[in-house]
C-alpha cells in the first residue's frame, strides 16, 4: 500500500465533495429505464397509499360499522361490515402486490445499472495511462469495483427508495392523523422534533467514533501487514513477546474506539423506540380524556378514531428513525459514487498518432504493398490528410534516442540527455544498478510514458506520430515481472497473438524451451493457471512469457530481465531458441547477469540516468572502467 | 448438512466461544437487560387497552388495582373515577417506557462492550497464535490471508456476536410474550397466529432453500469477476504491451453480464420476503378486524383489547423478521468464522521444549549427525540427505553450491526453524530440540536471505538484536558490519526513519543493517545467508575482517556465491543436490573437488559460466 493512502482514503471515505451533482449523475443512469422508473414510482406511491388507507379504514370500520352494530343502531348490517372488511383486505392485498412489483423493478434496474457502471469503469481503466496506476494503489482501485459499487447499488435499491417511501408514508400518516385530530397530531410532531435532535446528537457521536474506528483499523492493518510479512525475522530474533505487546496496544485502542462507536449506535434504537411508546402512552391518555370528558378540540374523538390514531402514531415514528439512520449511509454511498465517477472520468491515454504498421510484401516492381497475414516484412503506413494519399515506408527496425531527458515526477530526473542508436538487427544491452534508468528507457520506447525533452525515432519517424497500438504491437516485450492470466497455459501463450494456431503456440513454447515442463503439467497445455500463476515457479513463468512474445512474432524485442529467474543450464538450452527469436530483429536486453548481455553488439552502462560507458564486451573490458569492475566483482549492482 | 460438517461447525463455534473470556458477564447482562426491555415493551399495549376498556367504561365508580401472584390477589389501591384510572394507567405506561428505555440503553452499552471485547480477544488470539507459528506453518498461510482474518473477518464475527446476544435473545422472548398476551386477551382470536406463523416460517425456509444456492453461484462468479479486475490491475503493463485492452474489456463485460443475470435471479426471489411478511401481517389484521369486530358486536370483546391485539400482531411478526435477518447474518459470517478457525486449528510445527536439558548454550560448536530433512511430509524426496557435519566453536564456515543445492535449508536447521526428519542437529553439544527456543535462537543469530527491516528509526531496528543495547554496543556492531559510516552520513544518523520495508536505504545498505542487527545479539553462532550479495567485494572483505576481529569466539556460517567471500574460511562446505559434496579448506577443495574447481576457475577467469552462476544466484536472492 502506498504511503499515506490509508489516511487519504479515510478522509475521502466519509465526505462527498459534491453530493448534489453526484446524486444527479446517479439519476442519469436511470434514463434508459424511463418506463420502469415510472412504473416503480407509481407502484411505490400506490403501495404507500394502500397501506395508509388500509389503516385509515380501520377507524371507519370501527366507527361506522362495528360501533353501530354493537349498539344495535339502525341502518348498518353485518353484510355491510363484511363488505367494508373486504375492501380493506383488497387495499392491503393490492398494496403488498405493488410492493413486490416495485421491488422486482428496482432489483432489475439496479443490477443492470451496477453492471453498466462496472463496465464503464473497466473500459476506462483499460484506457488509462500507466502513470495513473503508479499514483493509485491497486487496493484503492479495486475497492471501487467492490465496496463502492455495492454501496452505490444499496443506495439506489434501498437508500433512496426507502427515503421516498418513508417520506410518503410519513406524509400520508400525517394527513390521516390531521384529519382525525389535529391537536393530538401537533403534540406528536413536537415529540418528533425532540426525537430528531436526539438522533442528530447520538448519530453524530456515533459517526465520529466510527471514523475513529476506521482509522484505528487502518493503523492495525498497516502494522499487521508489515509485521506478518516480517514474521520470519520476528522468529529468528525471538521477538514474539515484543510483537504481542505492541499488537495489544493497537488492538486495545481499536477496541476502545469500536466500543464507543457501537455503544452510540446501539442505544439509538432503544431510545427512539421507547420515546415512541411514551408518545403512545400520552396519546392514549389524552385521547381517553377527550372521549371520557367529551371535549372536542382538534377533532371528534371516539373509539375508532383513537384506535386508528394510536396505530398511526406507532407507524409514524419508525420511518423517521429509519430515515435519520439512512442519511449517514446515503452520504457514505455518495462518497463512494464520487470515487467511482473519478475513475470513469480519469483522463485516458491520448493517442495523436496516425502512422500504423502493416504486414507488407513487394510486388514485381519492388514496390511495397500491404499484405494479409504474416510475411516477415512490415511497412509503416502513412496516411496524408492533406492530399488523401497513403504511402508505405519499409520497416527496418532502427530506434534512435536523441538527447532524451525524462523524470516520472518533475522533481526527479531519471534519464539525462540520453543518446543512443540501435541499428536494424542490432542487439543493444543495458547494464546498471536498480534505479539507473534501464527499464525507463524501454518504457519510453513503447510510450508507457512520454518524454519531456528530446526525441525518440523509430525508422526515422518520431514515435509520437505512430499510433500507440501499432507501436506496441511492433515491440515484443518480455517484462521483468511475468504476469499470467487465469486460464489455460495455451491461452496464456496465445495472449501474444490471438489468432495463433495450436501448432504455432506449441512451436513458440518449444522455442522458449517451455514445451517440456508444460507437458509435465497435469493437463499439459490445457492446465489451468490460477492466481497469477502462483503454482508455477518464477523460472517457468518467465519461459511462458518468452513463449508469449515468440508467438506474437514482433519486429523489435525488448527483454527486461527476461531470463533472470531461469537457471544457467536452462538458459543455455533456450539460447538457440532465443537466437532464432532474435534473428533479424532489433533487440534490447536488460540483464543483471553479464553472460546474458555479453554477446550484444553494443553494451550501454547506465549510472544515475546517464550512459557512462558504451561499446562491445571486449572493448569495455579493455577499457577497465565500470563494466570491468562489475565483471570482476570489484563493484556490485544493487 | 453431513454429520462431519456439523461437527466441524461446532468446533468453529467452540473455538470462538472460548474468546468471550472476561466479557462473559457483560454478555449475560446484555441478554438480561434485553429481556427486561422486551417484557416492559410487551406490557405497555395491555395497559393501554385497560385505559380504553376500563377507563372509558361509563360510570366507573371504583376500581381496585391488585397485585396478582398465583392465586392470591393483594389489593394495592383503589381509584374512584375514570380520570384517576386513566391518569394512573398513563403514568404507569410512561414509567414503564422510561424503564424500558433505560434497560435498552444499558443492554446496548453492554452489548457494545461485550462484542468489541470479544472481537479484540479473537484478534489477539489469532495474532498470538501466528507468533507461535513455525516457518513451516507460515509457509501455509499468505500475509494477505492473515491480514483479512485480522480485520474483515473479525468485524463480521463481532457483528454476529452482537446480533446473537441482543437480537437472538430479544426476538424469541418477544415472540413468546406477545403470543402469550394475545392468547390471554382472546384465545379464539389468537388462532390466526396458528395459521400465520407456519405460513411465514415455511415461506422463509422455502425462500432460503431456493435463494441460497443462487447466491452461492452468484458470489462465485462475483469472485471470478473481481479476480479478472485484480489481474488486470497487476498486469496492466502486459495488457498494454500486447494491446489487449479491448480483449480484456470484452472478457470483463461477458462476466459482468453473467454476474448481473445471476444476481437478479437470486434477488428477485429474495425481495418476495418483505411483501410476503406484509401480506401475512395484513391478513392477520383483516382477520382480527372481522372476527374481533364480530366479538365486539357480540359484546365478548372491547375496543382496547382489540387495539392491543393489533399491536401484538405487529410485535410478533417483527420478531420473526428479526430472527430471519439474524440467520442471514450468521450464514454470511460463517465463512469468516471458518477462516478464523483455520488459524486456531493450525498446530505449531515446532513446540517449545517445556523441560529443557540445558539452560544456556555452552559454546558455538555445531554438529549435524546423519540428518535427513524434507519440507513436505508426504513427499518422499528428501531436501537434505545424510548430512554429517562437525563445526568447532569459533570456526568460520563457508557454504558454496548451486541454486537448489539446499544451502539455506541446511543452515535453517541450526536455529531450529524447521525440525529434522531423522538424525540430530546439536549446538553447543546439545540437541537443538532440548533447548528452549528462546535460549537457542538468542544464541544463534541468522541473517535471512529475504530480510526485512521495519518502519521506525535505524536505532529501533538495530535494537531488535538487543533491546537494552547501549550506544557503544550499537555503534560497535554497526562498525563491524561496515554500516556505521553510511549511517552517520545521513542527516539524522541513527535516528533516520527507515519507512516500511526499509525503503529509504539501498539494497547493500539494508544488508549491512541486517548484519549489524544480528551482531547486537552477541551470538554464539552467526549465520549469513547470502547476506552480502549487494555489497561490493572490498566491503564484503571488511565485514568478514570485522567479524573475525571483533566477534572472534562466534562460529560464523557464510553462504555465498563468490569464492572470494568464503576462501579464507576455516572450512568450506560444497553442497550439491541436498548432499554435502565435500568439506575442506580452500586449498584442499581447489586441489580435489570438481564443483569447487569449476566455480573457482570460472570466477577467476571471469568466464561466462562463472559470471552466470554468480549473477543468477544474486538475482534469486
Amino acid at each position: 500500500m502506498k504511503k499515506g493512502s490509508v489516511a487519504k482514503k479515510l478522509s475521502a471515505k466519509y465526505s462527498a465533495g459534491h453530493p448534489f451533482e453526484t446524486f444527479m449523475r446517479i439519476l442519469s443512469y436511470f434514463k434508459p429505464y424511463k418506463g420502469r422508473v415510472i412504473l416503480a414510482g407509481i407502484s411505490l406511491v400506490l403501495n404507500v397509499g394502500c397501506t395508509v388507507g388500509g389503516t385509515f379504514m380501520l377507524s371507519v370500520i370501527i366507527n361506522d360499522y362495528i360501533m353501530p352494530l354493537a349498539t344495535h343502531a339502525a341502518g348498518v348490517t353485518v353484510a355491510d361490515f363484511a363488505l367494508m372488511t373486504g375492501v380493506m383486505a383488497t387495499l392491503y392485498l393490492v398494496g403488498a402486490l405493488l410492493h413486490y412489483c416495485y421491488n422486482w423493478i428496482i432489483v432489475n434496474m439496479t443490477t443492470l445499472i451496477q453492471r453498466t457502471i462496472r463496465d464503464q469503469m473497466f473500459e476506462r481503466m483499460q484506457k488509462l495511462p500507466i502513470r495513473f496506476f503508479d499514483t493509485h494503489a491497486n487496493g484503492d482501485i479495486m475497492s471501487c469495483y467492490t465496496n463502492d459499487t455495492d454501496t452505490l447499488r444499496e443506495l439506489m435499491a434501498n437508500g433512496v427508495p426507502y427515503l421516498i417511501s418513508n417520506g410518503l408514508t410519513v406524509l400520508g400518516i400525517f394527513i390521516a392523523m390531521m384529519v382525525i385530530n389535529w391537536l393530538l397530531t401537533l403534540f406528536i410532531v413536537v415529540m418528533l422534533v425532540l426525537m430528531f435532535f436526539i438522533v442528530k446528537y447520538v448519530g453524530g457521536k456515533s459517526g465520529k467514533h466510527f471514523v475513529r474506528q476506521q482509522k484505528e483499523i487502518g493503523v492495525l492493518d498497516g502494522y499487521v501487514e508489515e509485521h506478518i510479512e516480517g514474521m520470519r525475522v520476528v522468529k529468528v530474533f525471538c521477538h514474539e513477546d515484543a510483537e504481542k505487546e505492541a499488537f495489544d496496544a493497537i488492538n486495545g485502542k481499536l477496541r476502545f474506539a469500536s466500543r464507543k462507536a457501537h455503544t452510540y449506535a446501539n442505544i439509538l434504537m432503544p431510545i427512539l423506540g421507547n420515546l415512541g411508546y411514551i408518545n403512545y402512552a400520552i396519546t392514549a391518555i389524552a385521547g381517553a380524556f377527550f372521549i371520557a370528558t367529551g371535549i372536542e378540540i382538534g377533532g371528534i374523538m371516539n373509539f375508532g378514531n383513537l384506535i386508528a390514531f394510536l396505530q398511526f402514531s406507532r407507524q409514524f415514528s419508525a420511518p423517521i428513525g429509519q430515515m435519520s439512520q439512512q442519511m449517514n449511509s446515503i452520504l457514505m454511498a455518495l462518497a463512494g459514487a464520487e470515487r467511482i465517477f473519478a475513475l470513469i472520468d480519469a483522463e485516458p491515454e491520448t493517442d495523436e498518432g496516425y502512422v500504423t504498421l502493416v504486414n507488407a510484401d513487394e510486388d514485381e516492381e519492388g514496390n511495397l504493398v500491404e499484405a494479409e497475414g504474416f510475411t516477415g516484412k512490415w511497412a509503416w503506413k502513412h496516411f496524408h490528410k492533406a492530399n488523401g494519399t497513403t504511402t508505405y515506408v519499409k520497416w527496418k527496425g532502427e530506434v534512435e534516442f536523441e538527447d532524451v531527458t525524462f523524470g516520472y515526477v518533475p522533481e526527479k530526473t531519471v534519464l539525462k540527455h540520453i543518446d543512443l542508436v540501435a541499428e536494424p538487427g542490432q542487439k543493444i544491452a543495458l547494464v546498471g544498478s536498480t534505479g539507473a534508468g534501464k527499464t525507463t528507457i524501454t518504457n519510453l520506447i513503447n510510450r508507457f510514458y512520454d518524454i519531456e525533452d528530446g526525441k525518440i525515432r523509430y525508422d526515422k519517424i518520431n514515435i509520437k506520430k505512430i499510433q500507440k497500438p501499432a507501436l506496441r504491437r511492433s515491440l515484443g516485450m518480455v517484462l521483468q515481472d511475468t504476469h499470467l492470466f487465469t486460464g489455460t497455459v495455451r491461452e496464456n501463450i496465445r495472449y501474444g497473438n490471438l489468432t495463433a494456431t495450436d501448432e504455432q503456440v506449441e512451436e513458440a513454447a518449444r522455442l522458449a524451451n517451455a514445451d517440456a515442463f508444460i507437458r509435465h503439467l497435469p493437463d499439459g497445455y490445457d492446465t489451468v493457471i490460477s492466481g497469477d500463476g502462483s503454482n508455477l515457479s518464477q523460472g517457468q513463468r518467465q519461459l511462458l512469457s518468452i513463449a508469449r512474445a515468440a508467438v506474437a512474432n514482433p519486429p523489435v524485442l525488448i527483454l527486461d530481465e527476461a531470463t533472470s529467474s531461469i537457471d544457467t543450464r536452462t538458459e543455455k538450452l533456450i539460447e538457440k531458441g532465443m537466437d532464432r527469436i532474435m534473428n533479424g530483429r532489433t533487440v534490447f536486453i536488460i540483464a543483471h547477469r553479464l553472460s546474458t548481455v555479453r554477446n550484444a553488439d553494443v553494451i550501454l552502462v547506465l549510472e544515475h540516468g546517464e550512459i557512462i560507458e558504451r561499446g562491445s564486451h571486449d572493448e569495455l573490458l579493455a577499457k577497465q572502467g565500470r563494466y570491468y569492475q562489475l565483471y570482476t566483482g570489484a563493484f556490485e549492482l544493487e | 448438512m453431513s454429520k462431519k460438517k456439523k461437527k466441524k461447525d461446532m468446533n468453529v463455534l467452540g473455538a470462538l466461544a472460548g474468546c468471550v473470556g472476561e466479557y462473559k458477564l457483560a454478555s449475560v447482562l446484555t441478554s438480561v437487560f434485553v429481556v427486561f426491555e422486551v417484557v416492559l415493551e410487551v406490557f405497555i399495549p395491555i395497559i393501554m387497552s385497560q385505559i380504553i376498556d376500563v377507563g372509558l367504561e361509563e360510570g366507573l365508580s371504583e376500581y381496585t388495582f391488585t397485585l396478582q401472584l398465583g392465586a392470591s390477589h393483594t389489593p394495592i389501591f383503589t381509584v374512584h373515577s375514570n380520570t384517576d384510572f386513566i391518569v394512573i394507567c398513563g403514568v404507569m405506561m410512561v414509567v414503564m417506557a422510561l424503564f424500558s428505555l433505560l434497560f435498552g440503553v444499558l443492554s446496548g452499552k453492554f452489548a457494545a462492550y461485550a462484542a468489541t471485547g470479544f472481537g479484540s480477544n479473537v484478534r489477539q488470539k489469532i495474532y498470538y497464535k501466528v507468533q507461535d507459528f513455525s516457518f513451516a506453518n507460515l509457509d501455509r498461510f499468505t500475509t494477505a490471508g492473515l491480514v483479512t482474518r485480522l480485520t474483515t473477518d473479525i468485524t463480521n464475527v463481532q457483528m454476529s456476536y452482537m446480533m446473537v446476544i441482543r437480537v437472538l435473545v430479544r426476538a424469541p422472548v418477544m415472540l413468546a410474550l406477545a403470543l402469550g398476551m394475545a392468547i390471554s386477551i382472546n384465545a379464539e382470536l389468537a388462532i390466526v397466529f396458528a395459521v400465520a406463523l407456519p405460513v411465514i416460517v415455511v415461506g422463509l425456509i422455502v425462500g432460503i432453500v431456493v435463494v441460497f444456492p443462487r447466491f452461492t453461484k452468484m458470489l462465485k462468479k462475483y469472485d471470478d469477476m473481481n479476480e479478472i479486475t485484480q489481474e488486470n490491475l497487476i498486469a496492466i503493463r502486459t495488457v498494454k504491451t500486447f494491446v489487449r485492452e479491448d480483449h480484456e474489456t470484452k472478457k470483463f463485460k461477458k462476466i459482468s453480464a453473467l454476474v448481473q443475470k445471476l444476481q437478479f435471479s437470486a434477488e428477485k426471489i429474495l425481495v418476495i420476503a418483505m411483501p410476503l411478511m406484509q401480506c401475512v401481517a395484513f391478513a392477520c389484521i383483516i382477520a382480527v378486524v372481522w372476527f374481533g369486530g364480530n366479538n365486539i358486536i357480540a359484546g365478548d370483546m372491547y375496543y382496547g383489547s382489540f387495539a392491543a391485539f393489533l399491536n401484538y400482531i405487529m410485535q410478533i411478526l417483527m420478531s420473526l423478521g428479526m430472527v430471519a435477518m439474524v440467520f442471514v447474518m450468521l450464514v454470511l459470517s460463517r465463512a469468516s468464522a471458518g477462516r478464523i478457525a483455520e488459524v486456531f486449528r493450525e498446530v505449531p510445527d515446532i513446540a517449545d521444549n517445556p523441560s529443557p536439558a540445558a539452560e544456556s548454550v555452552a559454546d558455538g560448536s555445531v554438529d549435524f549427525e546423519n540428518v535427513d530433512f524434507s519440507y513436505s511430509e508426504k513427499s518422499d524426496v528428501l531436501n537434505l540427505e545424510h548430512i554429517d557435519l562437525h563445526v568447532k566453536s569459533g570456526e568460520i564456515v563457508g557454504v558454496i553450491g548451486g541454486t537448489g543445492s539446499a544451502k539455506t535449508t541446511l543452515v535453517q536447521l541450526i536455529p531450529r526453524l524447521y525440525d529434522v526428519d531423522s538424525g540430530a542437529v546439536k549446538v553447543g553439544g546439545v540437541d537443538v530440540r532440548d533447548y528452549r527456543l528462546n535460549t537457542l535462537r538468542d544464541a544463534v543469530a541468522m541473517v535471512l536471505q529475504k530480510n526485512v527491516l521495519f518502519s521506525g528509526t535505524i536505532r529501533d531496528n538495530l535494537k531488535w538484536g538487543n533491546p537494552d543495547a547501549t550506544e557503544e554496543q550499537i555503534e560497535h556492531a554497526a562498525r563491524a558490519a561496515q554500516a556505521h559510516d553510511f549511517i552517520t552520513s545521513f542527516p539524522d544518523g541513527y535516528d533516520t526513519e527507515l519507512g516500511q520495508g526499509g525503503v529509504n536505504v539501498s539494497g547493500g545498505q539494508k544488508q549491512r543493517l541486517c548484519i549489524a542487527r544480528a551482531l547486537l545479539k552477541s551470538p554464539k553462532v552467526m549465520i549469513l545467508d547470502d547476506s552480502t550479495s549487494a555489497v561490493d567485494t572490498a566491503t564484503d572483505a571488511a565485514i568478514r575482517k570485522g567479524l573475525r576481529e571483533e566477534f572472534g569466539s562466534t562460529t560464523v556460517f557464510i553462504i555465498a556465491q563468490r569464492i572470494s567471500s568464503v576462501q579464507d574460511a576455516d572450512k568450506i562446505i560444497v553442497m550439491n543436490d541436498g548432499k554435502i559434496d565435500a568439506v575442506g579448506t580452500h586449498e584442499e577443495l581447489l586441489a580435489g573437488n570438481r564443483i569447487y574447481q569449476d566455480v573457482y576457475y570460472s570466477q577467476q577467469r571471469g568466464s561466462d559460466e562463472a559470471a552466470a552462476v554468480y549473477a543468477e544466484e544474486e538475482v534469486q536472492a
